[in-house]
Order: C-alpha cells, then sequence, then structure tokens
C-alpha cells in the first residue's frame, strides 16, 4: 500500500495518469453508453476503488477532482473540507484533528505548486458536494455530469479542465 | 445603513471586538457582558460554540444585541449545522436585524466539550461564503429555488496567516474574496514578521484593494494561559519570545505585561499598509478592551474620518 501512496509524491506522473485516464473515458462514451451504464458502472467502481484508495486513500465521494488539489484527495481531511486547509494546521504541518497526520490541504498546495498541467486550478473554487454520488464511479459522473444531474459548478469544473487542457 | 459596513467606508481605521455568550437563558446577561463595548468598538463578534463549547446560540445572541443597538457580527461554522439549517438560520437572522455575518469552517469537535458529537462540515468556509453570496445577490437558495426577500448581508470572513503552508495563505485570500468576502478578520497576530511576510504578498496580489483586513488581537493574561493556549487553541501561534518575556516577568505583572505586548502588537499592525482595522479578542478580560483601545489612541474620539 505505502508504495503506492508514495506515488502521491509525483504529481506530474500522476496528473498525466489522470488526463489520460479522463480522455480514454471520454473517447469510450459511446461503446459504454452501449454496454449500458448500470452493468458498466459496478465494474468502474471496483477499478476506481482499488486504484484510487491504493494510491490517494479516495473515499469515494463520487466527485473526483484531484487535478485540481494538487492530485491530493481533499476527502481525507477529517473536516471535509474542499478548499482548504484551514486555519487549525499545526505549526509542524500536522492536522489540527489528527495531530499524527501531515496536513491533507497542505500537501495539496505544495503538489499542486510543483505539477505542470494543472497547477493553477487550484485556485478553483469547489462547490459542495451532492452526498448522493458517494460510492458512484466518478469517472462516468465526469462524462454523464449533466444527465445524472451533478452540481453545474462541479459539471463547469470538469468541462473547463476538457476546454483548456484536452 | 449596515453601521459595520460604514465604518470601513469612512474610518482611517476600524475595531471590532468578539464577545463569547454566557452559558445563560437570561438575556440580561449577554447585555450585561457587552456594555463594556457600548460605543467603543464599530461591530461585535458573537462566537458560534467557539472551541467547540457549548454555548447560548450565536443567532439568538446577536439578536439581543441588535434589538439593544448593537452591531452584531454573527458568526457560523460550519461545523455543527448542514446547508439547509444555516440557510434558515441566515434568513432568520436578517429577519432580525443582524447584517453582518463571519463565515468560519470551526474548529473541530475533538477540542470542544462534546468531542463525542457528529462533525457535520457539509459546507466550508468558502463554499458557506459563497452560498450566502448567492441568496443575497442571486436571491436563491443553493438549490436554486427563488428567495422572496434576499437577506441583505456584509460578508465576512476569517484568515490565518500564523499556520502553515504560509506561502499560500494569501491565495487562500484571493479565493475567499472571489467567494464573497468583503472584510477579513484574521487569527490573533503575535509574530509581527510573519504577518508582515503575509502582507507583502497581500499586497502584491492587489488583495488590501478588494477586501477590508482587520487583524486579530489580544491580551495575554499569564504565561501560563499563553503556553496552554499556544498548545491547545487550534490555529493560534504564539512565539517563543513573546512567551520567554512573560515567563521572566514575575507572576503578578504578568496580566500588565500582556496588556503591554497587546498595545505594542497593534501599534505595529497600525503601521503595516494594507491593514484597515483590528479584531480584539480578549477572551474573559473584555473589561479592559477600552483601556488597551485608549492606550493605542483608537477610542472612538479619537477615530477621525478618512477625508
Amino acid at each position: 500500500m505505502s508504495v503506492f501512496r508514495k506515488l502521491q509524491d509525483q504529481p506530474k506522473l500522476l496528473e498525466r495518469a489522470y488526463q489520460w485516464t479522463h480522455k480514454t473515458v471520454r473517447w469510450a462514451r459511446p461503446i459504454l453508453e452501449r454496454i449500458g451504464y448500470e452493468r458498466v458502472e459496478p465494474v468502474f467502481v471496483v477499478a476506481e476503488e482499488i486504484s484510487k484508495k491504493a494510491i490517494f486513500n479516495c473515499q469515494m465521494c463520487g466527485q473526483c477532482t484531484l487535478h485540481t488539489t494538487g492530485m491530493t484527495c481533499p476527502m481525507n481531511c477529517p473536516k471535509n473540507l474542499r478548499n482548504g486547509p484551514c486555519g487549525g494546521v499545526r505549526h509542524d504541518g500536522h492536522c489540527e484533528v489528527k495531530p499524527e497526520m501531515p496536513c491533507v490541504w497542505l500537501q495539496a498546495w505544495e503538489r499542486s505548486a510543483n505539477m505542470t498541467i494543472y497547477a493553477d486550478d487550484i485556485m478553483i473554487i469547489q462547490p459542495p458536494l451532492d452526498r448522493r454520488q458517494e460510492g458512484k464511479s466518478a469517472f462516468i459522473n465526469m462524462v454523464e455530469a449533466e444527465k445524472r444531474g451533478l452540481p453545474t459548478q462541479w459539471q463547469a469544473i470538469i468541462e473547463h479542465d476538457v476546454e483548456k487542457h484536452g | 445603513m449596515n453601521k459595520l459596513k460604514h465604518a470601513l467606508e469612512t474610518k482611517k481605521f476600524v475595531v471590532t471586538a468578539e464577545l463569547a455568550p454566557a452559558d445563560t437563558s437570561n438575556p440580561q446577561a449577554i447585555l450585561d457582558n457587552v456594555a463594556v463595548f457600548k460605543d467603543t468598538v464599530d461591530g461585535i463578534n458573537v462566537t458560534d460554540a467557539s472551541g467547540a463549547h457549548v454555548h447560548m446560540s450565536s443567532v439568538a445572541a446577536c439578536a439581543i444585541l441588535a434589538r439593544a443597538g448593537y452591531t452584531p457580527i454573527y458568526q457560523i461554522s460550519c461545523r455543527d449545522r448542514n446547508r439547509i439549517a444555516i440557510q434558515g438560520d441566515v434568513l432568520g437572522a436578517a429577519a432580525l436585524g443582524i447584517e453582518n455575518v463571519l463565515c468560519l469552517t470551526g474548529d473541530g469537535v475533538q477540542v470542544g466539550d462534546h468531542p463525542e458529537a457528529k462533525p457535520v462540515f457539509d459546507l466550508d468556509s468558502i463554499t458557506l461564503l459563497e452560498t450566502l453570496k448567492t441568496m443575497r445577490d442571486k436571491k436563491t437558495f443553493l438549490s436554486g429555488r427563488e428567495l422572496t426577500q434576499p437577506p441583505q448581508l456584509f460578508l465576512g470572513g476569517a484568515a490565518n496567516p500564523f499556520a502553515p503552508p504560509y506561502q499560500f495563505r494569501a491565495m487562500r485570500l484571493a479565493k475567499k474574496i472571489q467567494a464573497g468576502a468583503q472584510f477579513i478578520q484574521t487569527q490573533y497576530c503575535f509574530d509581527i514578521a510573519l504577518f508582515k511576510r503575509y502582507m507583502d504578498q497581500v499586497r502584491q496580489m492587489g488583495l488590501h484593494e478588494k477586501v477590508a483586513i482587520l487583524v486579530g488581537v489580544g491580551p495575554l493574561r499569564s504565561a501560563k494561559l499563553a503556553n496552554w493556549m499556544r498548545e491547545n487553541v487550534p490555529g493560534v501561534w504564539i512565539p517563543d519570545e513573546i512567551i520567554q518575556r512573560l515567563e521572566q516577568t514575575p507572576p503578578k505583572q504578568q496580566r500588565q505585561e500582556g496588556i503591554k505586548i497587546c498595545t505594542e502588537i497593534i501599534e505595529e499592525v497600525k503601521a503595516i499598509d494594507g491593514v484597515r482595522g483590528i479584531h480584539i479578542m480578549a477572551y474573559k478580560q473584555e473589561d479592559i478592551v477600552p483601556d488597551i483601545l485608549k492606550a493605542v489612541n483608537l477610542h472612538p474620539d479619537q477615530l477621525l474620518p478618512q477625508l
């Protein structure tokens, strides 16, 4: 597990992997539609859970925004902040709630500054989570955001990503 | 007319103070506690279960103050209520004459007197700001449903230049301004060097022209209390020099020394370009606030309108 978590210190590699995955899912969209999302989604959920859990300790919020948070999962923040860090970060850079854990948002900002494709996107304001999406596939949510009624601001972030970064 | 907004537009230097509502159901007790601030400050922050300890609700205490002619600043933390409760409370607050809101994420429940409680954090400080801005400007709830009469709000946020990651704190301030913050109150400032570096960055980004920054200050009662605060109050940073200065003072004179440190810090922040005022937090020492303000020539009589 820890070997995969170490990958987070390679945000440039991860942002490329993210970009490639998002592109591939967009490309495969007609195929996925033909097979039927009800059949594809369970496969995506398992794949996302295994891979993203291993690397990011993903909490399956269903609204991935890793590219705008330094390829660091914000749902690991005990306050679930989508726009952190809070003012409670300890002097040693650790979390206010869990003193043994480095602040997730401190890592997010530092890693983001080291990224090349999405470095500026950490300035984007994340909307409140749609709590109904928990446990669903974030990648299917990305390509079917409108149909699935995801928060309009989140849809805008994904559209912005596609327009700006391809 | 919003008195806090008016003060920020017309005064050179603005002063707000913090009040922690008492553990009582007696409205007179709230009025007794706040009497010391009458005609001395431009706004009174009423904390929302600060440090995750239960006290009288901020909205109720603010309503008591508003009715008595004070200018309350309603603090809302995201820790205890979800988006449904918060939006309803804000409408109710506006109906009771509350115009100023400070949007906070809130301390974790672990520091409070009910550490076993469920932390909510449905929103965060930035999405809370955006939600209230939406209610005011777009005249809708977060859901898009229309409001018959929107609340007239003056929105504030907090900033902590004294917690890591220092180099990104000004950028987070920019996000708060984008989300709707019109005034900012900072965490306690005990580290002037750190604060100056933060303000350099703020001025470089031009943020001081978009938002009114009030610097958090307050007297330390004793060396023991300063040590306790540094260890136990989330987000409070007190440098070793200040702790040592208090420790080297005889116990009986420590309170006086704490006041002296506070006035020195106020004098220093007054001179920093881009600072619009101070926010004084004197928990359980509210009675000395008028003296501190007099000592730094910030008594209201001496506050000259900006021409």
